[in-house]
């Protein structure tokens, strides 16, 4: 069906004005959320002509809980756990930034050992919350078989995380010179086990999902994002890879010690929904294989830089980004010299994929709104901060 | 001042003798004086032209010879089969296990482990069963909640329509043979009866829907009217090659027809037909866009809470085990199979014979088969678009009932297989 894109290219589909009693002509207006089994902590207002959506806007803001604010409050070290809850499913991923720019601005060295599992846990967290996704984008869809396969096997992964970290969701695991603590000597048997296991089930989801022919009626060719409308629209991530753009941070600015790992950036030239859906099942397998090389490559020696009991950074500024599992992920650092970092801004993914789901919902039908909004990758709790 | 009393074992005898003392006096003032008013007032029922009267019941007690005879008579009578045997209780209970296996069997597929806890240790036998329980729970649960109605919502009509649902879903099992002779109405056009009465089903969402009041529900039963609609005429298709065959609209007629073949061997195709829209009039998935969460929060129930939507899902199974019953009798072949179990007998008088019990075995073996064949769908499929399952309806599934008609009109031309039992 050609009833994808934008609304212009529809005739009669334009919100026509207001009738004489001020209500809107035939449209049907409905409030997605906050309290709706598909929003999740957020709200969108989606206008329907019949089955068609002639308009979608996004209402976020439903749990701001002030995240910048809080850290001018905290000194460096305090800022670690409440940094992570925006986005627990992916706590590595939202630290990340956080840790490389203090590391920055206070000049702390960071030891051989750390970087590579630094990358390791990322890389393991990249696939607990992929996990996480996929299983909600399948009870999206009403496969429920693929909500609970995934659930079971993040348990193993969570279980590699709890080994090193001591925690299974927030670990936080990465500080400012290294990570906390170093992983226990039968972590690396362990963790070649679980990778290897999971990276032969992963077949298993496409054999389940992605080759159904449902889901690909549900998906192939649904909210079709153009190259150019993803580059202008700022999306990222695997939205912007599944769009054939070819950008991961790990690869254009390397952080740590992705430069001497061998992997591959994965792109979809279709930019649909089922795109966005695949990008990531593949980029599991890179995951998977960055985390093996970093077992295999790592160095011994000590895993953190001891500091002093309430580091301070230089007068300066740090702008630091990687790519976390939902893409580009960045942080502002301004620092005056106090043990209180001055200011602090977060640059989050899913805040970045509003605009590109309210383009792509527009047109669209009603049924196609679960897998066009899911498989956008976005987090109400971390786009609110 | 409110003091919060110890608890000392004499206040406990006294709580119970008192207890006690308000169960005989409500017994024997209130309760004993109604059974008597009833037992003088309403006539005892008659079967085989003897009186059931509480004495009878007695001496039945302590002389099972008096009693065997009325056995058969009783089972016979028409009260017995609406709601006992082939009737409601019957099939609740099968909904009832089927919910039960449904939920067991999902959770395997899963890599879960289903409901556990409820009635776990109840009984020492249930170990094994694993919460076979948790459907007692849900239903107290469900009669637990409060009903919630909407404020605009057009009452009589809301209120009205899960038992209007009930009512047609229990329709449907009083036309399925479930053993020779084993049916409460044995009409010569069952099966236009069957089509009949699932026509209601349609109008009845889109009405509780439109009475709800509510956005979703709104949506919910436009697109439950679509489905049904859309899938009724390959549902009648599908059987028309069966009609050919046996030559009788009569359900009966169809079983006594498959003495030598079952259907599904000549016509498969309306077999996988038949199947695909019994999916859909269920609105099971990959079917349940009228009740698409995601989308549409539970569609046409959304506004439904309480025993209403306990109602509304008792008549979704019941529906589910007339359709699995139903494709067991047009194409598996009903009651047919080897017939080796015993005949019961009571105290030398004959119940059931030796073809009614192997019928009701075959029967209830193949629909539990049928219905678990359904549920493998659920675990294995996402749900589709209104829009593909419009067009696989009107233009694929209803060109398969039509090849399936010409090659029930062929066999028949080429002598492959004759007209009628």
């Amino acid at each position: 069906m050609s009833g994808m894109g934008s609304a212009e290219g529809i005739p009669g589909f334009q919100i026509e004005g207001k009738g004489e009693d001020g209500m809107d002509r035939g449209i049907l207006t409905l409030s997605v959320g906050p309290q709706h089994p598909g929003s999740g902590h957020f709200r969108l207002v989606v206008k329907v002509d019949g089955d068609i959506i002639v308009e979608a806007l996004p209402d976020p803001g439903y749990v701001h809980r002030g995240e910048e604010k809080m850290c001018e409050y905290r000194n460096y070290i305090q800022n670690i756990p409440h940094l992570e809850r925006p986005m627990i499913a992916d706590s590595c991923g939202i630290l990340y930034p956080y840790v490389l720019a203090v590391e920055e601005i206070a000049n702390i060295p960071v030891p051989e050992r750390a970087k590579y599992i630094r990358v390791m846990m990322a890389e393991i967290n990249r696939c607990i919350f992929e996990l996480y996704w996929l299983g909600i984008y399948g009870i999206f869809l009403g496969h429920s078989t693929m909500f609970m396969w995934p659930m079971a096997d993040r348990e193993l992964l969570i279980d590699l995380a709890e080994m090193a970290s001591g925690a299974r969701v927030t670990h936080a695991y990465f500080v400012p010179g290294g990570v906390r603590n170093d992983i226990p000597d039968a972590f690396p048997e362990k963790a070649r086990r679980h990778l290897l296991y999971f990276r032969n089930r992963l077949k298993e989801y496409r054999d389940i999902f992605y080759d159904n022919p449902l889901f690909q009626a549900r998906t192939v060719g649904v909210g079709v994002l153009s190259r150019e409308d993803a580059i202008n629209l700022g999306a990222t991530g695997p939205v912007l890879r599944a769009s054939g753009v070819d950008h991961d941070i790990r690869k254009v600015e390397p952080y740590d010690v992705y430069d001497e790992l061998d992997f591959d950036v994965v792109t979809m030239k279709e930019g649909d929904s089922f795109a966005r859906a695949y990008v990531p099942w593949l980029e599991m397998y890179e995951s998977v294989e960055i985390a093996l090389q970093a077992l295999e490559k790592m160095p011994s020696g000590p895993v953190r830089t001891k500091l002093g009991p309430n580091p301070k950074g230089a007068v300066g500024e740090a702008f630091k980004r990687v790519e976390a599992a939902r893409g580009e992920l960045a942080y502002y650092l301004v620092s005056d010299g106090n043990p209180r970092p001055y200011r602090v801004k977060l640059s989050v993914p899913s805040f970045r994929e509003i605009p590109v789901m309210a383009h792509l919902l527009r047109g669209a039908k009603l049924a196609d709104m679960p897998s066009i909004y899911w498989s956008m990758n976005y987090w109400p709790v971390e786009a609110d901060r | 001042m409110a003091t919060v009393s110890e608890f000392t074992f004499s206040n406990f005898i006294k709580s119970v003798l008192w207890l006690l003392f308000w169960v005989l006096m409500i017994v024997s003032l209130i309760a004993l004086p109604i059974l008597f008013i009833v037992l003088f007032y309403v006539p005892p029922p008659v079967i085989n032209g003897v009186e059931i009267n509480p004495y009878l019941l007695l001496t039945m007690l302590t002389n099972p010879q008096v009693g065997a005879p009325l056995i058969r008579p009783t089972l016979d009578s028409l009260f017995f089969r609406i709601a006992v045997f082939p009737g409601f209780t019957f099939a609740a209970l099968f909904a009832t296990v089927l919910i039960f296996a449904e939920r067991k069997f999902l959770a395997k597929m899963q890599l879960r482990v289903g409901p556990y806890h409820a009635g776990r240790e109840a009984f020492w036998w249930a170990n094994s069963l694993g919460g076979f329980l948790q459907l007692i729970a849900d239903l107290l649960k469900l009669l637990g909640k409060e009903i919630i109605v909407p404020s605009g919502a057009d009452k009589p009509i809301f209120w009205a329509a899960p038992v209007v649902l009930v009512i047609a879903a229990a329709g449907l099992i009083a036309l399925i043979p479930v053993a020779p002779g084993w049916v409460i109405a044995d009409i010569d056009v069952s099966l236009l009866a069957v089509f009949a009465l699932l026509g209601f089903f349609p109008l009845t969402v889109l009405l509780a829907s439109y009475a709800s009041n509510s956005k979703y529900p709104f949506i919910g039963g436009l697109r439950a009217l679509y489905q049904l609609i859309s899938y009724e005429i390959p549902l009648i298709l599908a059987v028309l090659p069966i009609v050919i065959l046996a030559s009788t609209l009569s359900l009966t007629g169809i079983v006594e027809a498959q003495y030598a073949y079952w259907f599904i061997l000549l016509v498969p195709i309306g077999a996988f037909v038949f199947f695909i829209t019994a999916l859909a009039e269920l609105e099971r998935i990959p079917f349940d866009l009228p009740e698409a969460e995601s989308e549409i929060v539970a569609g046409w129930l959304t506004e439904y809470s309480g025993m209403t939507y306990g109602l509304i899902q008792l008549a979704n199974y019941i529906k589910m085990y007339a359709l699995s019953a139903l494709f067991t009798t047009l194409f598996l072949g009903g009651w047919m199979g080897p017939e080796f179990l015993p005949g019961v007998e009571v105290f030398g008088v004959e119940v059931l014979s030796s073809s009614e019990t192997s019928g009701i075995f075959w029967f209830t073996i193949k629909t539990f088969g049928v219905a678990l064949f359904m549920i493998l769908v659920r675990g294995t499929n996402p749900r589709v678009k209104i829009d593909v399952l419009l067009r696989a309806g009107w233009s694929k599934l209803i060109a398969l009932s039509f090849i399936n008609v010409f090659i029930a009109v062929a066999l028949l031309y080429l002598g492959v297989v004759g007209v009628g039992p």
